[in-house]
């Protein structure tokens, strides 16, 4: 076995199309600092690599395993209260580390209680289910404002190796600045690859066939005696561990947190869901192009359409058509097209090419 | 002598019908016995409460001295009931060899093994190529079940019962569907299982040569109701028997 199956759990690509984009996308993040210097880019690229590893641990509950739940960014949101809270407490690694280990407990608990409910109802049912945990988190994060700083969110200030006045070097290298900045970034672009590959391996585990087996045929899958509740509980827990995680992430790296930067529907839907869809369910690496397409969408859709209206500012009605304004009339458009025409998502297309 | 697997009055309603009538009967090892009856006798219902896809609506199912009615599918398929389905019932869009793999890994207990690869389990691996062996389906172990011809797929559903090395085996109308030529490997496998001579074997089946070349036992379902039960040339001569088939057969 190469090398490379190692790292990517024999799980390759399989199309050569899709290895050349995921290529790309990974080297494009791996130097992002250096390739699109600027602060607003840096954001963007650590946005890609935190969705990357949200939209990936949906795939595992939505894609391999079957379950429809809209409470994944609840776990999100999760996470990324735990680092909020506890560095607006105290500004230190320890509090970092609690938090996110906090976070953990209470998705970890949240996930188990709603798996077991996924025995006791059938689909449609435990989908409603979801979102009114969902909605029931989102009221909380709200409400509860001495801990959560209600809609406004906590602000909060991060350890010294984070932040933008520390200096990893004091001569810039190839150009730009090692700052703080920099130094988060690397660490959220290494843990996101490492939980990446992480999911990857779970999905090829012994594990990873059993909630395929369950997804292709649950009735069958019992019956050779593997427990339903299980295994379906389980995924639901690793799902939203990762979740959390990616919220953390979120959390340093925008040093704020509020309802709607981690927990609110536009998260979910737009987000999540949207990503997963699009990239195609049960592959890991759709998650992972619907990511990168996404987010690049949110943040260059927008100044894209601004541009090419001022292109054609002298036609009439196209101008207004394509207002920067209704970017999100566009994302709408391209998500239905995608979906219509690759039913199995980007990934699900590629692979049929061969 | 001791009996492997009881069911003891034995019943289940649906509403008003009862499709399992207080049905008590033992099976002993390196027994094969054959549950004939006509159609909608209850002989898959009868199936369904042993291998616990349906619960009881009272009696109960004994297996190896202890009370399983309670249990769940899985858990008796992990004690070791073994069941093949009457209606196909595979991993359709898994190859041949994952699907046999699956029942391999689910007797090695490697299910909840989250960080290895499921490919580096060599010897699961080889373990399905034998049993796909058994079954005369290792050359097409690479393609999706679903692409497989009704009898292959029928072999498949046997080959995933022997992979999880049960002690009882339930066949539940096998030979179903398939062509004359397919039919004599299915047969051969049967009694192959049977001459091992430790297992419980149960077979549903409607044709009556299969049956005789096979059974040691008949017992006879008639609107869920256990009406006949010995050796198979005394049943078979029954005038209840020879009434219920005669009304079937056609």
């Amino acid at each position: 076995m190469s090398p490379l199956d190692h790292i990517l759990s024999g799980d390759r690509p399989r199309s050569r199309i899709l290895a050349l984009l995921l290529i790309a996308a990974f080297v494009a993040l791996a130097f992002a600092p250096f390739l699109f210097p600027g602060t607003k880019a840096l954001g963007v690229a650590s946005r890609i690599c935190i969705f990357i590893v949200l939209a990936a641990s949906y795939d595992i509950v939505l894609g391999y395993t079957g379950i429809v739940s809209f409470a994944h960014a609840m776990f999100f949101g999760i996470g990324a209260y735990g680092v909020a809270i506890a560095l607006n407490w105290d500004t230190s690694w320890g509090a970092i580390a609690l938090g996110l280990l906090v976070a953990i407990i209470v998705s970890t608990l949240l996930a188990a209680a709603i798996g077991l409910l996924s025995l006791r109802l059938r689909a449609l049912f435990f989908s409603m289910v979801t979102l009114a945990f969902a909605s029931f988190a989102l009221i909380l994060a709200s409400q509860l404002r001495d801990i959560t700083g209600g809609e406004d969110g906590l602000t909060f200030s991060v350890p010294h190796l984070l932040t933008p006045a520390f200096r990893l070097l004091s001569q810039p290298f190839l150009g730009v600045r090692i700052d703080g900045r920099v130094v988060t970034y690397y660490l959220v672009f290494t843990t996101a690859t490492l939980l990446f590959l992480l999911m990857l391996r779970i999905v090829n585990s012994p594990f990873g066939r059993v909630l395929q087996a369950i997804r292709e045929n649950e009735f069958r899958a019992e019956a050779l005696g593997y427990s339903i509740l299980l295994h379906r509980t389980l995924a639901g827990v690793i799902g939203a561990v990762m979740a959390t995680l990616a919220g953390g992430m979120l959390a340093l790296v925008l040093r704020y947190n509020g309802p709607a930067a981690s927990m609110s529907f536009e998260i979910m839907v737009d987000g999540i869901l949207l990503m997963t869809v699009i990239g195609g369910m049960g592959t890991l690496y759709g998650p992972m192009l619907g990511a990168v397409l996404i987010v690049l969408a949110q943040y260059e859709l927008q100044p894209g359409l601004a541009a090419l209206s001022a292109l054609v500012q002298n036609v009439p009605v196209l101008p207004r058509l394509i207002n920067p304004d209704r970017w999100l009339l566009w994302l709408g458009v391209l998500f239905v097209v995608i979906v219509y025409f690759f039913p199995n998502g980007l990934v699900g297309r590629l692979r049929k090419r061969g | 002598m001791s009996c492997l697997l009881e069911t003891r009055d034995l019943t289940i309603r649906f509403g008003g019908q009862v499709a399992v009538n207080a049905v008590t009967c033992a099976f002993q090892p390196g027994t094969l016995t054959a549950i004939v009856g006509p159609n909608g006798a209850g002989k898959t219902t009868y199936f369904n409460l042993i291998s616990g896809q349906l619960a009881a609506t009272s009696g109960s199912v004994w297996f190896g001295g202890e009370n399983v009615t309670g249990l769940g599918v899985h858990q008796r398929a992990r004690r070791g009931i073994g069941r093949a389905f009457q209606l196909t019932n595979l991993f359709p869009h898994l190859s041949v060899l994952e699907n046999v793999r699956l029942a391999v890994q689910a007797r090695s207990r490697a299910g909840v093994d989250l960080f290895s690869m499921a490919t580096s389990h060599r010897n699961l691996i080889e373990q399905a190529m034998a049993y796909l062996e058994r079954v005369a389906l290792a050359a097409k172990s690479h393609l999706p079940a679903a692409a497989l011809s009704h009898g292959d797929q029928r072999k498949l559903e046997v080959a995933l019962m022997l992979a999880l090395e049960p002690d009882i085996f339930m066949f539940d109308e096998p030979t179903a569907g398939m062509s004359v030529d397919e039919v004599p490997v299915l047969l051969d496998l049967i009694e192959a299982i049977k001459r091992q001579g430790d297992k419980t074997i149960l077979l549903v089946e409607h044709k009556m040569d299969v049956v005789r070349r096979l059974a040691d036992r008949i017992i006879v379902l008639h609107n869920g109701t256990l009406v006949a039960d010995g050796d198979p040339a005394e049943v078979v001569a029954l005038p209840v028997v020879q009434e219920a088939y005669l009304g079937v057969r056609r």
